[in-house]
């Protein structure tokens, strides 16, 4: 599992492979902190490849997105598979976050 | 109970997806509830695994987590039990209130009793047996 992080116009995109969950979390926070203290604003966290997220996962996740709002900036979620999907229902994060079908949608507007 | 499995995790997160992975391959039978298996029965396990490592052993090295498995033709029940002094997991309020929804933690548990059939604790409070039934009612 890996988290990949690319450049997208101005937004920092970062892929996740595999999972996303209490033995990696610590991963996505620091890459997506470290950029965020460099000056980047805008991010989307592209779970395309994604096998699924425990609880732990979706904490950073908000985390992440308090933090990033707090500086202005905006984090965005991007190709929930179903599963996925479900837990953020479950837990009612979908009413937290901007959550795009895709990638490009994701990055469109931004 | 047709196949048993027991492992002796060391209190360590890492191992969690491997663990979760193997017992995982240990249901690879259950096919007619694939999917329950692959979300529900998955997610329950890891979050079991990362409360007893995190909460239940305190991140502890020296101490251990104890997984029990077993798969039948109708369910799979897994008991996680830590070396932890036990809590009280009424103590942990509903991560969906609005109040709670920007926590980042306290959803282990509620995703627990959501995704399995049947979660229980036992009265100390450091183990926890989660069922998952192929004709179950929990979500998904």
């Amino acid at each position: 599992m890996a988290f990949q992080v690319s450049k997208s116009n101005d937004v920092m995109v970062i892929d996740v492979e595999g999972q996303l969950i209490v033995g990696n979390r610590q991963e996505l926070k620091q890459k997506v902190l470290y950029e965020l203290e460099k000056g980047e604003r805008k991010f989307v966290v592209n779970f395309s490849e994604t096998g699924y997220i425990d609880s732990s996962g979706l904490g950073v996740l908000v985390s992440l997105s308090k933090k990033i709002r707090e500086q202005e900036g905006e984090l965005r979620l991007a190709s929930l598979n179903e599963d996925l999907r479900t837990l953020f229902e479950l837990t009612k994060l979908d009413t937290l976050f901007t959550i795009a079908d895709t990638r490009e949608q994701a990055l469109e507007g931004l | 109970m047709d196949k048993a499995l027991v492992l002796e995790l060391p209190n360590d997160i890492s191992s969690i997806e491997h663990a979760v992975e193997y017992v995982m391959r240990h249901c690879s039978s259950c096919t007619d509830y694939a999917r329950r298996l692959n979300l529900n029965f998955r997610v329950g396990l890891t979050e079991a695994l990362s409360n007893a490592m995190l909460y239940g052993n305190g991140s502890d090295p020296e101490k251990r987590v104890r997984v029990e498995v077993d798969v039948s033709v109708e369910e799979v029940a897994v008991r996680v039990t830590d070396q932890g002094v036990g809590f009280d997991p009424a103590s942990i309020p509903d991560p969906t209130l609005p109040d709670n929804l920007t926590k980042s933690g306290g959803r282990g548990i509620f995703l627990m009793k959501t995704l399995m059939d049947e979660v229980q604790f036992n009265d100390r409070g450091n183990s926890v047996t989660l069922v998952l039934r192929l004709k179950g009612e929990a979500t998904v």
